[in-house]
């Protein structure tokens, strides 16, 4: 249960951008830099009006020429002890990715919403997920919203575990381009008081100062480098049990919840459990909703950490089903499978757990992904559960064979 | 910090070279600032030289990011210290070398000068990727030989002029832009004061001769800099608002050839066939130096 029954009254009917700006706003940054790019550009311009009507004091917002820019400047920021944050999408993500490294490699705890994107070529500005999915090696925490509250509540939550003294990572926040940045839904918009008792001031122990001259971004050579990755490893170690922490001191706070690292929905008894993440958890869920009414044992498990990857937690929920699919809008290509397919089989692997997995690519480029979609998925996998065999292992679900 | 001397701001013994441009030419700028200042270093020989981990000469904080963005890196710093109220006088200084200045980096930098932070920024020019073994930038003269523009049968060198950067950084409305030279440190020092001490995005560009990358002995670094401003090739002006209000005068201007012949880097110029007609095209570059600043009047 997403919002708390209580809160009806508080709810007002927003888009999605402009709750996560909202929520970017009463998270206090002290600096917040970002280039337009559509879908994300409802967030800066709603950030850009907050700043020219002084609703967020203090903060400085650098109009900069390009998302490179962008992070560039918030690694400058962060690594000088204020906190940080943007937005960007796809072709900004990607011109973004020499400093996605440098920003985690350096450990600085920015917070960025991607509004998630296809990729060109060739061009595309509809949703898929291969935008976040494409920097997932970056060293960078990555959460995945199911709805616009989520996705705007996630942004504090990200600040919190971003800034822990055992994490400090970068983290993306990320939402679906358009399902979730555009649409108009009731949403609870966190109050500063509320907001001021979940989030503690940054206070960062090193930052560029000249009273304690430090050095940020030495070289490192082969006789140190090694332990500066092992660190940060940890310290997404470190990030796993924090991310469901941060979940239920905001449950605290707010009464919202969302699920920690994962969150089952009619999981526990389900014969058949679907794998996804974003918001087309929405529309399975609906599916499922009908499948229970007749009696079907069907779940699925809600994935809203991808890194750190919640290996645990995810063999944990399906260690009771019969077969699982996984249902993403992203593809590695060469692998002919999604990310979120990939890494829960190796992480499965070498567990006593032999149940057969399919996985399906959906949804690339924005190509709409309806409830019979989802159906057709369900009843294949069904006979994957009944006969525990795998004809196609990982699939594209809807190709036009009239284009090929 | 061991002490407040300026000379102690960037420590001896790092990895530069002897006779290293790059070092001189930090050393000066944090004579100027002293120590309060937080100091951006794109990527190159000075950042690579002067912080192998755990080691750092540097006495002021320092962060080196990537090798295209110390502008926007030096935008976000000074934004930070204004938004944490922890500005005061501490200036925020960029220094980087021809090519993250000229080349990968033009385009953060630029957006950095036309927002107008308050930052300063030094270009160490030694004119070309000394970091990464004598490639030629835009900031490589006229028939250098480098790495990537070698002289060869059928080529002079680096067939382009320098790009003219400080004019650059003047289009876009900077309050003080001044060229400056490691060969003369306290024209240098004074102008990078100046410079620091004006408040919005202020430019200087120093010309720093490399041994390692021209070819001449390690002890002579200050006299080939000396030279280049002697025979015109690097003149010296400070830019306010746009008018040129300071120009440092050369009486009686050296024939280029004999800054040429003292680096490696032009020595075919002196045994090729027609290299005396393409010497010839270096000194009408000089001229036109001559003529433009008013250098000999
Ligand atoms: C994006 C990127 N491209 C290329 C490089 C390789 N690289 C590192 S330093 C450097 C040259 C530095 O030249 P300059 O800025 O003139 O500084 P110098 O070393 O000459 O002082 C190059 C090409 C890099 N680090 N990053
Ligand atoms: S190559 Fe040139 S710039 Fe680099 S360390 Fe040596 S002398 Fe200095
Ligand atoms: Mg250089």
């Amino acid at each position: 249960m997403a919002v708390n029954p209580n809160d009806k009254h508080k709810m007002t009917v927003v888009e999605g951008s402009y709750a996560t700006a909202h929520a970017a706003k009463v998270s206090r940054p002290h600096v917040i830099s970002a280039y337009p790019i559509t879908p994300q550009t409802h967030i800066v311009e709603d950030l850009s009006q907050f700043m020219a009507d002084g609703e967020i004091p203090g903060c400085e917002y650098i109009n900069v020429e390009s998302e490179f820019s962008a992070i560039s400047a918030l690694i400058g920021a962060a690594a000088t002890g204020a906190r940080t944050y943007s937005a960007t999408t796809s072709q900004g993500l990607f011109l973004m990715h020499e400093a996605l490294l440098n920003a985690s490699g350096m450990r600085l705890p920015i917070v960025m919403t991607v509004v998630n994107r296809a990729a060109g070529a060739p061009i595309n500005i509809w949703n898929d997920q291969q935008d976040s999915i494409a920097q997932r090696d970056t060293g960078w925490i990555q959460l995945y919203a199911e709805d616009t509250q989520e996705a705007a509540d996630m942004v504090l939550q990200a600040f919190k575990i971003a800034e822990d003294k055992n994490v400090l990572l970068p983290i993306m926040v990320c939402m679906d381009g358009f399902v979730l940045s555009h649409v108009y839904e009731p949403v609870v918009l966190l109050d500063r008081k509320e907001a001021d008792e979940y989030l503690p001031p940054f206070k960062p122990d090193v930052y560029l100062d000249p009273k304690n001259p430090l050095s940020f971004g030495t070289l490192g050579d082969p006789s140190v480098y090694t332990e500066f990755r092992y660190k940060q490893e940890q310290a997404m170690r470190n990030a796993l049990p924090l991310i469901e922490k941060a979940a239920d001191d905001f449950k605290k706070v707010t009464g919202r919840y969302y699920g920690g690292l994962v969150e089952g929905y009619e999981l526990d008894d389900a014969d058949v459990v679907i794998v996804s993440f974003g918001s087309i958890l929405g529309t399975i869920k609906d599916v499922i909703d009908e499948y229970r009414a007749s009696g079907e044992k069907i779940g699925v498990l809600k994935v809203r950490a991808f890194r750190p990857f919640p290996t645990e937690a995810i063999a944990n929920a399906l260690k009771n089903a019969k077969a699982v699919v996984v249902i993403e809008k992203d593809i590695s290509i060469g692998r002919n499978e999604g990310a979120l397919f990939t890494e829960i089989k190796a992480g499965l692997y070498n567990t006593p757990m032999r149940t057969p997995m399919v996985g399906y690519m959906v949804g690339h480029g924005g190509r709409d992904i309806r409830p019979m979609h989802i159906k057709k998925i369900i009843e294949a996998t069904k006979k994957v559960a009944e006969t525990g065999k795998i004809e196609i292992e990982s699939q594209f679900n809807d190709v036009k064979e009239e284009l090929l | 910090m061991s002490d407040n001397q300026p000379f102690n701001l960037l420590t001896p013994g790092h990895n530069g070279c002897a006779g290293c441009c790059d070092s001189l030419a930090a050393k000066y700028v944090l004579m100027a600032v002293g120590p309060d200042c937080i100091v951006v270093n794109p990527t190159g020989c000075l950042e690579v030289m002067t912080t192998p981990f755990p080691r750092s000469a540097w006495n002021v904080p320092w962060i080196h990011s990537l090798f295209e963005n110390g502008g926007a890196v030096a935008a976000g710093i000074e934004a930070a210290l204004k938004s944490l109220g922890r500005r005061g006088n501490t200036k925020v200084i960029g220094i980087g070398g021809d090519g993250s200045t000229m080349d990968i980096g033009i385009g953060a930098l630029s957006g950095a000068f036309e927002r107008n932070h308050d930052i300063l920024y030094v270009c160490i020019d030694n004119e070309a990727y000394m970091n990464t073994g004598v490639q030629r930038s835009s900031g490589t003269p006229l028939y250098a030989s480098t790495s990537t523009s070698p002289a060869g049968s059928v080529s002079y060198g680096n067939n382009t002029n320098k790009k003219d950067m400080p004019a650059i950084m003047v289009a876009h409305g900077s309050p003080y832009v001044a060229t400056t030279s490691i060969g003369y440190a306290n024209d240098m020092i004074k102008k990078v004061k100046k410079a620091a001490d004006v408040v919005g995005s202020t430019y200087i560009h120093t010309h720093a001769p490399c041994p390692t990358g021209w070819g001449f002995d390690s002890s002579k670094t200050i006299e080939i800099a000396k030279l280049a401003v002697d025979c015109c090739l690097w003149p010296l002006y400070e830019i306010e608002n746009g008018e040129v209000t300071a120009v440092r005068k050369v009486k009686n201007p050296k024939p280029v050839e004999e800054y040429l012949k003292a680096q490696s880097r032009f020595k075919h110029l002196f045994k090729m066939e027609g290299g005396d007609k393409e010497i010839e095209k270096i000194q009408q570059y000089a001229d036109k130096n001559i003529a433009k600043y008013g250098l000999d009047k």
